[in-house]
């Protein structure tokens, strides 16, 4: 059985579709992505999981009940990491987490070893009496990702994880979700990093205006909606755009962005190859693999961080 | 550390466990968070319960009592200081009530946000609103406690029924915040709302409900002000436990059933607001 089935999931507010009738289902285990620009509806969506926002129609069944009649039930399962962090400022970083576990009817018995172990996934022990308000803004954000974890959820909830956290404790965090789904966890994951959703998601959605324009694995997207290879090539800003009609016949596709030029082919090097022979020679070249944001420059003409 | 704990240590109770326990008293667990983080400012609320009485005492009491005593012989029959004492303890605790449920309330929605943290636990947002309530009620109680303890030592009110007048004072300042409460929980933004309920509602309230002097020396077109408000009518029935004001039955039951009414309303308004913005 899924752990959630979405189908026709709508949720508007006055005229805006926020999240128009998308439907998917997340299996048991899986590590399920929603990849989108600002505004695509991604967070609408996981707080109709949580239940915390009522959608307006469509159906939604967590763990085969709807979040909106069985709140509590449904939400014991699940762990919720918000977009933005809303902890207890005044508290110190261990009272929130053993705070909120009372939310979940846990024991103090229970709950005060689980805040060590838990400070301790979050790199944040030597914190642990300190007040919210004096910590970092990654440090917060690792907290908040602690607290999630508090009543053992068997399905985690991350709405943009990593936003605020320096690099190494992005590869970190994503070590630790790693073991977490090793271990049967459920995870469902927003973000707007293409690294992000191609290091965590077995599977993932790419959102548009409340709408699912493509679904897959980030290697099947890739195969599906680009070439192997991408050529960058600059030519200075007010170049790029007059040269655009010459490029397009060294490559499958061509997209025009402001800075640079992206030409699509199978084999970068060759591409620049013939391009340089033409006598056009750019001020850089980059020949990279393709990415999850050109997959999604080609869905939606537009790019993923604006 | 022992990753395969993290998410599973056998420890906790299974999630259906879980939501049955909070769907019983998730309510409580918002008011232990709450009476929790009063914590912080016990001290500051202990203090203020202890010196309050004191000052108006001295002020009210032995001040101004001194001088209508003279020129009048007291009030109802009693000394100046035992016919303004209930008063000064109701108002008080209306007050108190007035900062726990205002930007304590806005700020859950609108700065810290926490109140969207319950959210995504397994207590409802019906719960959050019972559990925060009852939690100020709870804080209301202690002030008026040691409130009374005070004029029970400056001799201001006689201990055998007066301490009656400490749930009457708590309720009178739930009559008044628990709207408030359900006012606040609407509010999108800061605005000047808080500082004009002070200003045009609560300070009004505080000088022409009867607290001072008797409400059938203001005019007849001045009274209305001390019939819709719940000081007026703690106060009367704190008066009447502190001094034995005398009161008709009927009376007794109409002071008592505006503020349950109010505390009622209120409450069931607070569910509704916090309901509406938590799951929308
Ligand atoms: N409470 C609300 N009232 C009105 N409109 C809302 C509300 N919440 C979200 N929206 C609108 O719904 C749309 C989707 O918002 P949502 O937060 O789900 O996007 P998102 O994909 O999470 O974006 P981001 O990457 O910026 O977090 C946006 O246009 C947003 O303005
Ligand atoms: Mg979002």
């Amino acid at each position: 059985m899924p752990v959630i089935e979405a189908s026709e999931l709508t949720k508007t507010y006055g005229e805006l579709h926020a999240v128009d009738a998308i439907s998917f289902e997340v299996t048991p285990g899986e590590s399920f992505g929603l990849l989108g620009p600002n505004g695509a509806g991604k967070s609408t969506t996981m707080r109709m999981i949580g239940g915390t926002t009522l959608r307006t129609s469509g159906t939604l069944l967590v763990n085969g009940l709807d979040p909106e009649v069985r709140g509590p039930e449904v939400r014991a399962n699940l762990g919720v990491v918000p977009q933005q962090d809303n902890l207890d400022v005044e508290l110190r970083a261990r009272d929130n987490l053993i705070m909120y576990g009372r939310y979940f009817g846990l024991p103090y018995s229970y709950l005060r070893p689980r805040a060590d172990d838990l400070l301790e996934f979050a790199q944040l022990t030597e914190k642990s009496n300190e007040k919210v308000d004096n910590l970092s803004g990654g440090m917060k954000r690792r907290l908040t990702i602690a607290r999630a974890l508090v009543n053992e959820p068997r399905i985690l909830l991350l709405d943009e994880p990593t936003t605020g956290l320096d690099p190494q404790a992005r590869h970190i965090l994503w070590d630790r979700l790693f073991r977490l789904k090793e271990q049967g966890v459920t995870l469902i994951v927003t973000t707007h990093f293409m690294d992000e959703a191609e290091q965590l998601c077995d599977r993932l959605i790419v959102m548009d205006h409340g709408r699912i324009v493509a679904e897959g694995s980030p290697a099947d997207l890739i195969r599906r909606y680009s070439t192997r290879e991408v050529l960058e090539v600059r030519f200075g800003s007010d170049r790029n755009a007059a040269l655009v009609d010459r490029l397009r016949s060294f490559a499958d596709r061509i997209e025009p962005l402001p800075d640079r030029v992206l030409l699509y082919a199978d084999d970068g090097e060759r591409t620049l190859e013939a391009v340089r022979k033409d006598g056009l020679v750019p001020l850089t070249s980059l020949v990279r693999r393709s990415s999850l944001e050109d997959v999604f420059l080609r869905l939606t003409g537009r790019s993923l961080i604006d | 550390m022992d990753t395969n704990a993290l998410a599973y240590s056998g420890r906790a109770p299974d999630p259906a466990r879980q939501a049955a326990l909070v769907r019983r008293w998730g309510w409580w667990y918002q008011a232990e968070l709450r009476l929790w983080s009063m914590k912080a400012y016990w001290s500051s609320i202990i203090g203020t319960a202890l010196l309050t009485p004191l000052l108006y005492v001295v002020a009210m009491g032995i001040g101004l009592g001194s001088l209508v005593d003279a020129t009048s012989g007291g009030i109802d029959g009693v000394p100046y200081l035992v016919f303004v004492a209930p008063g000064l303890l109701v108002s008080t605790v209306v007050m108190s009530a007035t900062n726990e449920t205002s930007y304590p309330v806005m700020a859950g929605f609108k700065w810290g946000r926490q109140y969207f943290a319950r959210a995504t636990t397994a207590a409802s947002p019906a719960q959050v609103a019972i559990g925060e309530l009852l939690a100020v009620g709870l804080r209301l109680l202690g002030e008026a406690l040691v409130f009374w303890l005070v004029l029970v030592v400056m001799g201001a009110v006689e201990p055998t029924w007066s301490w009656l007048m400490v749930p009457v004072a708590a309720l009178a300042g739930m009559a008044f915040g628990t709207p408030l409460a359900a006012y606040a929980a609407t509010l999108e933004d800061e605005g000047p709302e808080f500082a004009s309920i002070q200003r045009f509602v609560v300070m009004p309230m505080f000088l022409f409900a009867g607290t001072f002097y008797p409400l059938t020396t203001m005019p007849i077109y001045l009274q209305w002000i001390g019939w819709i408000s719940p000081m007026w009518h703690g106060t009367q029935l704190a008066r009447l436990f502190g001094f034995g004001l005398p009161l008709g039955g009927w009376e007794i039951v109409g002071h008592l059933a505006f503020l349950l009414a109010l505390v009622g309303l209120g409450g069931w308004l607070a569910v509704r607001n916090f309901g509406r913005r938590l799951a929308r």
